[in-house]
């Protein structure tokens, strides 16, 4: 049991974008290999950037030195978000970089592509992790100990997977549907392998701020530093540890700037301190801090995503499905294959968000998914993924043949090359001793020779056939 | 409430979308209690067997007055019909064509058959005013004659028998805008026609218009007060598929198909096109044109041109079963077009179980989650579309089972109580 007296606030903050795909059209299969909306991509990026990413960073940067290693953040950015600071807003991991060297950040590990894997394919949600590491090793320069899934999912069994790739806790939701009478607000431990903590997310005091908090018509509007401090002092008698996490794009984005959201931001820490027992944490500090007071079994995986925290934003229909299924089914055979720009795209098309585009349950309420959404309908979500998915799976079938006919056509591919190079040699041979002997005979025989060049023709019309 | 109603044609001469809208909401009017409908219809062919025929009036025009129980009617319906040349669909031209059909002896219920080019000149035109003149005058016989609390007409051939009625009755008029001049022509706007839409909607008390987009042409072409006109959805009457229209097909290949008039209105040539773009990538698919029109020459030459014969097929006007029967077949529903007020056809597809491809300058777009949107000319949006639907099975699926619930909740009894609602308002403003 945890001793008394302990208590812990811990803010995650979840940072990606996705790379949009261009229209992408039928015709297109088999000649444009290239999927991405760079102009979407680009300006999309550049905007959360200004709104959001450099700004909430400075905030925290400046937070961070003020308050001399009490308060402390978590992090967790996708490969891809990192891919996009990289291609558009360098100095955005620029300052994350600055961030991590406080010490005061912890980065979380999770998939590299913000991908369904873990519901899908264990080995290639084990991949993705692996490589997700080295790339904040690379550009953030710290090493990751908890993880966090792509949009919290989580189920005992994906928390048995973490727990075996050596992570100490990791992050999901506190869904009123898994914890029944438990609190959110101490630690918990997954229930097959109990060395793996689980940290609940409290999504009221998370959506207070997430949602609510520019919404003018909240009871509890204009939300105020003060007042949110004193509903943490509120839960202390009889909580442990206080879970908030966050889109990063609620600074600024979701709820812009003149919404006051950063004066909350910058006030907040100072009257958490100064207000209520709670005191600043990261997730791995927090597993060796608390001790967990039981085990969470979770069966099937919950996320933090709409009312029903389940997995169905993103594998609810017959679409999502059918396209889950076709992408992971190629798992396989990208893992033979070297080619870069194939691993590439198979990490990109990976993300999430391309099957959150083809929910249909929101078509009454499309508030929230129809948020940088580059789609009318799910439909034509589902058309124009599928489309590159098939063009995908052309080229890799050109790098990897999976069945005898395939083989075969690769094999006499190789076979027509070879023989047309010899053909080609061959016939170079002859014209030489043809010119050879031409030379050998007299002038006065050349000027009859000259209309029969006849093997010098047939090369140049077999050329033009090849 | 008595409902005093001009329309078109009445089964079984129903020759397209607006017979068949003004029959379903008449047949969702009949549920209501306190409705009770006189509709009344120019009659153009023979229904003599089974009408009884008495005269009205002293101007020697006869008017059949008939009571009929239409099948799935709750209650008889009084149908008048007046003998006059005037069909649906007709545009002075089309009229002419009629008419010297029938003095060759031609018997024509479908008004699109183009046989020849006609040279318009206005005495044709003359005798169509005629008719809708002598439509009028009957029209305001039978107001005297009956008693009512509300006049409704049915599109512009109407409009002047609706203004007959109201002007002898002084009850108010309300005229219901299945299509403007606008729709029919492309642009080429008649103006005799254009006047007569324009007297009508002036002269009502409300104007009814079956869609957002043909409310925003009644608005800024017509320049009508937005207070004064109100859109009721069309619904679809739900069909009961009987096994024989099941039928087997002879060949593997998916087919798509647009059905409907080949004329301007109805973008065919989209659909040629779109389909062009398919067959270059995908052999196992055939592309269907069901219908005829004055366009159906320049479409099949183009088709040829294209080289697609061997996969696009034309099969002329289907009727009745054959429809059902072509939309069995169907793997794909394509309306690419231009204009198109309401458009009920694509809900007749989903009925039978085909996903279906709308143009967004339909009406029926605004009313429809789940069927492919594109625009009339977006032609690789619409080719996209096909080779989407044809070739991920998933998504087919989806389309069939939501749009099969969507088009199940519309219902003409809702129509009928929206347009009821109408009726009240009138007559409530009209006593104040």
């Amino acid at each position: 049991m945890s001793l008394t007296g302990k208590k812990a606030i811990c803010f995650y903050f979840q940072v990606h974008q996705p790379f949009r795909l261009k229209r992408y059209r039928f015709f297109d299969l088999g000649h444009d290999h290239y999927y991405y909306d760079d102009f979407s991509n680009e300006s999309i990026m550049r905007k959360v950037a200004e709104n959001c990413y450099l700004p909430a960073n400075e905030v925290i940067l400046d937070l961070i030195n003020k308050n001399k290693g009490k308060f402390k953040v978590t992090f967790s950015l996708t490969g891809l978000v990192i891919n996009q600071f990289r291609l558009y807003a360098p100095e955005v991991l620029e300052s994350f970089r600055r961030l991590a060297d406080t010490g005061m950040v912890e980065f979380l590990a999770e998939t590299e592509s913000h991908s369904l894997a873990s519901i899908k394919k264990r080995s290639e949600f084990e991949r993705q992790i692996i490589a997700q590491k080295a790339m904040i090793k690379e550009f953030l320069g710290v090493e990751v100990t908890s993880f966090r899934n792509t949009e919290l999912i989580y189920s005992d069994e994906i928390g048995s997977w973490v727990a075996d790739m050596g992570f100490k806790s990791i992050l999901t939701e506190g869904a009123k549907h898994v914890l029944g009478w438990k609190s959110p607000n101490f630690l918990y431990c997954n229930s097959i392998n109990p060395r793996l903590k689980v940290l609940l997310r409290n999504f009221v005091l998370s959506d207070d701020i997430a949602f609510r908090f520019s919404n003018r018509n909240w009871g509890e509007w204009p939300l105020t530093a003060d007042k949110y401090a004193a509903w943490i002092n509120k839960l202390s008698s009889k909580s442990e540890l206080i879970n908030v996490f966050l889109d990063y794009e609620t600074f600024g984005e979701h709820n812009h700037k003149d919404t006051g959201i950063f004066d909350f931001l910058n006030h907040l820490p100072g009257a958490i301190l100064k207000k209520t027992p709670f005191r600043f944490m990261t997730p791995t500090e927090v597993t060796d801090y608390l001790q967990p007071v039981s085990a969470i079994s979770i069966p099937s995986p919950i996320s933090w995503a709409d009312e029903e925290r389940d997995i169905t934003a993103w594998n609810g229909n017959e679409l999502q499905a059918a396209a889950l299924d076709k992408l992971y089914n190629f798992t396989d055979k990208v893992s033979r294959c070297e080619d870069v720009q194939i691993r590439k795209d198979w990490d990109y098309l990976q993300a999430s968000d391309h099957f959150y585009y083809m929910a249909t349950k929101f078509f009454s309420d499309g508030a929230v998914h129809a948020y940088f959404n580059p789609y009318d309908t799910p439909y034509d979500a589902f058309m124009n993924y599928m489309n590159v998915l098939s063009d995908f799976e052309i080229r890799l079938n050109r790098f990897i043949p999976d069945n005898n006919e395939q083989t075969e056509i690769s094999k006499l591919n190789n076979l027509i090359k070879e023989k047309e190079s010899v053909i080609d040699q061959l016939s170079a041979e002859i014209d030489n001793l043809k010119n050879n002997s031409r030379r050998k005979k007299s002038s006065a025989t050349d000027i009859l020779l000259s209309g029969k060049k006849s093997p010098r023709k047939t090369k140049t019309t077999r050329k033009s056939k090849s | 409430m008595r409902v005093l109603m001009f329309g078109w044609e009445f089964p079984p001469h129903i020759s397209g979308g607006l017979g068949t809208a003004s029959y379903g909401l008449t047949k969702g009017m009949s549920s209501l209690e306190d409705l009770e409908v006189i509709f009344v219809v120019p009659k153009a062919w023979g229904d003599e067997d089974q009408t009884r025929v008495r005269l009205i009036g002293a101007n020697k025009v006869p008017v059949a007055f008939k009571q009929v129980h239409y099948k799935g009617f709750k209650r008889s319906l009084e149908k008048i019909e007046i003998s006059s040349k005037i069909v649906p669909y007709t545009d002075p031209e089309q009229f002419w064509k009629r008419l010297s059909s029938e003095s060759t002896g031609y018997k024509l219920i479908v008004q699109t058959n183009n046989e020849g080019t006609v040279d318009f000149s206005g005495r044709y035109d003359i005798s169509l005013m005629d008719e809708i003149y002598k439509y009028s005058v009957v029209a305001s016989v039978i107001a005297q004659e009956n008693d009512f609390d509300i006049i409704h007409a049915h599109d512009w051939l109407a409009y002047p028998a609706g203004i007959a009625a109201m002007e002898v009755s002084g009850k108010p008029l309300v005229i219901h805008v299945h299509a403007t001049d606008f729709d029919r022509s492309g642009g080429n706007v008649n103006p005799d026609v254009y006047r007569i839409e324009k007297l009508g909607m002036d002269a009502a008390s409300k104007i009814i218009t079956v869609s957002n987009l043909t409310r925003d042409i009644v608005i800024n072409k017509y320049q009508i007060d937005p207070d004064k006109v109100e859109t009721v959805y069309n619904a679809v009457e739900p069909v009961k598929i009987s096994q024989d229209s099941f039928v087997n097909k002879g060949f593997d290949d998916k087919v798509v198909t647009f059905l409907g008039r080949i004329t301007l209105q109805k973008g065919p040539e989209y659909f040629i096109e779109a389909a062009n773009k398919v067959l270059k990538v995908m052999p196992n698919v055939r592309f269907v044109m069901a219908g005829s029109g004055d366009m159906m020459e320049r479409m099949m030459r183009r088709a040829a041109a294209l080289n697609i014969t061997d996969r696009f097929h034309f099969t002329g006007f289907l009727k009745g079963k054959d429809v059902f029967t072509m939309l069995n077949l169907s793997d794909v529903y394509i309306m690419p077009s231009v204009s198109e007020p309401f458009g009920i056809s694509p809900l007749e597809a989903m009925q039978s179980n085909v996903p279906v491809i709308i143009s967004k300058q339909s009406g029926v777009s605004e009313i429809l989650t789940h069927a492919v949107k594109t625009d009339f000319w977006d032609i690789d949006a619409m080719a996209d579309a096909i080779y989407a639907i044809l070739n991920y099975p998933a998504l087919s699926k989806m389309f069939i089972k939501n749009g099969k619930e969507e088009v199940v909740r519309l219902k003409w009894d809702n129509s009928a109580r929206h347009v009821r609602d109408i009726y009240y308002r009138v007559i409530w403003q009209n006593k104040n």
